[in-house]
């Protein structure tokens, strides 16, 4: 079935107003050579049928694992109230907003989105959003390479290895050289980072806390490169930043990073939001729309899409950014989680955070055969070395119902028995306890 | 209305959080810590919750109104989409699980959606194979584009520019341009609407890579020389690349792979109705012919013997990583669900229904606004408010007109080849009642355009604000509320 609304006989009607008698005659421009050599799909369903054909797929999926699994994607509680505001049709069903008075709630919704990435950043301009973190941070290595006139990108090694692979396909084509630190498990290396700064350099890649989960203050490592001539880009997790220093108080010149954290569900991969915030001397270099406050003829307060020289449907291939549907809703609910949790909420989280980590590192240190790799502060990710391969421990602790970690052999040749463990105000004592038992109980066996 | 910052009271509490249940507190040293708080908003949940209604209700929605934003296929977007793209094995599934050990047995279903949907794809564009990793249609752009850069490398062509009609996209040559080649308009033919083949003969040498089409094009027209110019464009080893944008317009009736193209995307906010939220999120697929296949982004989701699904990595000249795991899922799936319902019948009424709406809205509107093509349309077709603009009356106040019909306006002054350009959309879930309301009110508009255009330069009265000052705003750069 399709959810076409006119009947057999207002179609005739509406044929006969524009002359035709068949429906077939609609595609007359289509000549019979260009028609489909096949169309084999299957008839239509209810549906009924189609949500309980979806609901058992939905079922074969270990969707109810207690999660210490991490990587830049973390478990966090969404208040029930993100959910419910964020499905009214009204938000769901609008397109970009091209028109403004038709638009107002989307346009200050996402000027005030703009607003809490600013604050919770400590940057002066932020964009509407971008796809997600991986590709704000491509995004940013454009950026900089626009606004420097030069070549080179270098790479502190804390990246997330998913970010770096897409940084690696997003510049394939353009004549840039890419530089990588050597890989340091705990806080920057200032010595391994320098010594990759040319004259050529654009940009330095940075993140906090890093893949490893590691705190640190990149607030030397921003001066030096500014000294070069270099901007510096930090890669943030937002919840973190409730307590951490912030790109702003760095001197960063960009901030990016992934909102998932913000109301967004685990979602299998996606929709998630790339965030991107920069200083108000950069603003015109930034990719994606963005949203400004005016006022209208009668001098009321009003909300546009500003900026819009900077974008593909002026400026075409001379476009900053590629960027035209962006991540609008998820934006809007990472709004709404922000001005759900508050101020004060918004640290309680992250003191959580800090704390279960701290003790779930206390756990892990009392497990023979574990040791908590000493790489520096932790938020809310850590890694272990077991005395075994991480992946197969993994293996076995799914079928106890716990998804313990990111093995990090997956992305770094020889770490097999490396283990990254993520702690968000979700896991309770009971849960954290539950992970080390039966890790030692694993390990024992 | 207030920006949520005003209404904020020091001190009061939104979402409440458990108590800490462990005897640790954690330690992030002072030189790492931030100096003052993020300064959010201190808010009770029913603040929050009245100031988003209240934001809501400020905005036009398909739900609320008639919206034939051209190109944009603003269609409705059936609820039970959203039912299972809510379905706790989807949404709580983190992404990294299949790549732990024997994880990807944990996501089968997961994998299984991802499967069937690629293949369906397939089957509806005459492709061979399918990513979804795409975020949105310009994503697939990029994506495709990279693609065939990668297959030009790989064949040690040196090819450096693409093709483009002056009527696409504008996301068109910045993908192309950001997949690092030089662009060339194609100017479109002005008594057909469609790509000039003498012009492109011309154009097309062996520096092209590839030519990007839509088609039917933003014009709404179909070009019937599809298959000639991938011949033309096959003969200089460059490659179609097709823009699926207005995919609506032709399911069942025309199929991109039958007709030579290599390369496409397909907007499923479009065509297959996931929600377009605001300006997103999106998925924009992109299928490709055989000999492109290698180059896919990775993971990819391969069916064994078994009848089990696994990801695949191993493909040495794939382009690498476009998204950090497998696209926007939970906007595909509510693609898949739409397929589903539809089925075979259902997608060709679609396009039947799609097209016959704007032909409908097209004889109903021609003998008051010029039509710079005057020939039946697809999907869509463009007027012209070059008449209007006679007296003063722009495309731009025939579109704030509207607003206070109850109507969201059409796309105005795009494509760019067209004066004064009201680009119309209708749809195929709209009814003959809708399509009647908004013919009258464009034919009144046009009247008053002439008897009273002081009312027309007016609008619109009845929205909470009127012709916002956009120059003021660039100006100003107000981006952040500093209260």
């Amino acid at each position: 079935m399709s959810y076409v609304a006119n009947t057999e006989a207002q179609r005739k009607e509406m044929l006969a107003a524009c002359g035709l008698s068949s429906m077939e005659e609609l595609f007359a421009a289509i000549p019979e050579e260009l028609r489909p050599k096949s169309f084999d799909l299957l008839a239509g369903k209810s549906e009924l049928e189609v949500r309980s054909y979806l609901s058992g797929l939905a079922r074969r999926n270990y969707s109810h694992l207690v999660y210490f699994l991490g990587g830049g994607i973390y478990d966090h509680y969404i208040p029930a109230a993100v959910d419910a505001l964020a499905c009214r049709g009204e938000f769901t069903t609008s397109y970009t907003p091209y028109q403004p008075e038709c638009s107002q709630g989307t346009l200050q919704a996402i000027y005030e989105y703009q607003t809490q990435i600013c604050r919770l950043t400590g940057m002066e301009a932020s964009n509407a959003s971008l796809y997600d973190g991986g590709s704000a941070l491509c995004e940013a290595c454009h950026m900089a390479l626009a606004a420097t006139g030069r070549s080179r990108i270098v790479m502190d090694s804390g990246i997330n290895p998913v970010y770096r692979q897409m940084i690696r396909t997003y510049t394939a084509n353009l004549s840039i050289e890419l530089a990588e630190a050597p890989l340091v498990l705990g806080q920057s290396s200032r010595d391994n980072l320098f010594s990759l700064l040319n004259g050529e350099t654009a940009a330095v890649i940075l993140q906090n806390p890093n893949f490893f989960g590691v705190v640190d203050d990149h607030s030397d490592i921003v001066a030096h490169c500014h000294e070069m001539g270099v901007l510096a880009v930090q890669s943030v997790y937002p919840i973190a930043l409730a307590l951490v220093k912030t790109p702003g108080e760095i001197g960063a010149d960009i901030a990016t990073g992934e909102g998932q954290s913000l109301g967004l569900p685990l979602g299998f991969g996606g929709p998630y939001l790339g965030f991107m915030a920069t200083t108000r001397g950069l603003v015109r270099k930034m990719p994606g729309r963005v949203a400004g406050r005016t006022v209208d003829r009668n001098g009321r307060e009003s909300f546009v899409l500003t900026l819009q020289a900077r974008e593909q449907h002026i400026r075409r291939e001379k476009a900053t950014s590629n960027i035209c549907t962006n991540q609008a809703l998820c934006a809007l609910r990472a709004h709404m989680y922000l001005s759900l949790v508050g101020r004060e909420g918004i640290k309680e989280i992250a003191n959580l955070c800090l704390a279960k980590t701290a003790y779930a590192m206390e756990r892990f240190r009392a497990i023979p055969g574990v040791e908590v790799a000493d790489c520096g502060p932790a938020f809310n990710e850590f890694v272990v070395r077991l005395s075994v391969d991480a992946a197969g421990l993994i293996g076995r602790l799914i079928d106890h119902g716990i998804a313990p970690g990111l093995p990090l052999g997956r992305f770094y040749p020889g770490m097999n028995e490396y283990l990254l463990v993520a702690v968000t105000e979700k896991r309770t004592k009971f849960e954290i306890g539950r992970l080390a038992e039966t890790v030692e109980a694993v390990l024992c066996q | 209305m207030p920006v949520i910052f005003e209404k904020s009271v020091p001190g009061r509490r939104g979402v409440r959080l458990p108590e800490c249940d462990v005897p640790c507190k954690g330690d992030i040293p002072e030189a790492c810590r931030r100096g003052r708080d993020a300064e959010l908003c201190e808010l009770s949940e029913l603040d929050v919750v009245r100031h988003f209604t209240e934001l809501s209700r400020r905005n036009f929605g398909i739900d609320t109104a008639f919206y034939p934003l051209g190109s944009c296929t603003m269609k409705y977007n059936p609820k039970v989409n959203e039912a299972v793209a809510g379905l706790d094995g989807f949404v709580n599934l983190h992404p990294f699980l299949p790549q732990l050990d024997r994880g990807g047995m944990f996501t089968q279903g997961a994998f299984q959606v991802m499967y069937e949907l690629e293949r369906l794809l397939c089957e509806i564009s005459g492709m061979t194979a399918f990513t979804l990793h795409p975020m949105a249609g310009a994503h697939g752009e990029l994506t495709g584009m990279m693609c065939i850069a990668a297959y030009h490398r790989d064949r040690g062509n040196r090819k450096t520019e693409v093709l483009i009609p002056d009527e696409a996209h504008g996301t068109n040559p910045s993908s192309a341009a950001i997949a690092g080649y030089r662009t060339r308009p194609m100017p479109t033919d002005r008594r057909s609407g469609m790509l000039d083949v003498g012009e492109l003969e011309k154009l097309v040498s062996e520096e092209t890579a590839a030519i990007m089409l839509t088609n039917p094009n933003t014009l709404g027209i179909f070009n019937t020389h599809i298959h000639r110019i991938a011949e033309i464009a096959h003969r200089h080893d460059a490659l179609i690349y097709y823009d699926g944008a207005n995919l609506n317009a032709v399911l069942g009736k025309f199929r991109p792979g039958d007709a030579g193209v290599d390369v496409m995307h397909i907007n499923l906010h479009k065509t297959f109705s996931t929600p377009h939220g605001g300006g997103g999120p999106g998925a924009g697929p992109v299928g490709v012919r055989e000999t492109l296949e290698p180059y896919l982004p990775i993971s990819r989701v391969v069916k064994r013997r078994d009848g089990t699904y696994v990801l695949n990595y191993q493909y040495p000249k794939s382009i690498g990583y476009m998204a950090p795991f497998y696209g926007n899922f939970l906007v595909y799936l509510r693609a898949l669900a739409y397929i589903l319902v539809n089925g075979k019948q259902g997608l060709v009424e679609v396009s039947e229904n799609a097209v016959l709406n704007a032909n409908y809205v097209m004889h109903g509107l021609k003998d008051v606004y010029a039509l710079p093509y005057d020939r039946p349309c697809m999907h869509e077709f463009v007027l012209s408010a070059s008449r209007q603009a006679e007296n003063g009356i722009r495309a731009m106040d025939i579109a704030k007109a509207l607003i206070d019909c109850g109507f969201h306006p059409p796309t105005v002054y795009f494509p760019l080849i067209v004066k004064e350009a009201l680009m119309i959309e209708p749809t195929e879930t709209e009814s003959k009642e809708t399509l009647d309301a908004f013919i009258r009110a464009m034919r009144e508009i046009a009247e008053k355009a002439e008897t009273a255009p002081d009312e027309i330069r007016a609008a619109p009265q009845k929205t909470s604000v009127s012709r916002p000052d956009e120059a003021k705003a660039a100006r100003e750069m107000d981006l952040c509320y500093r209260g």
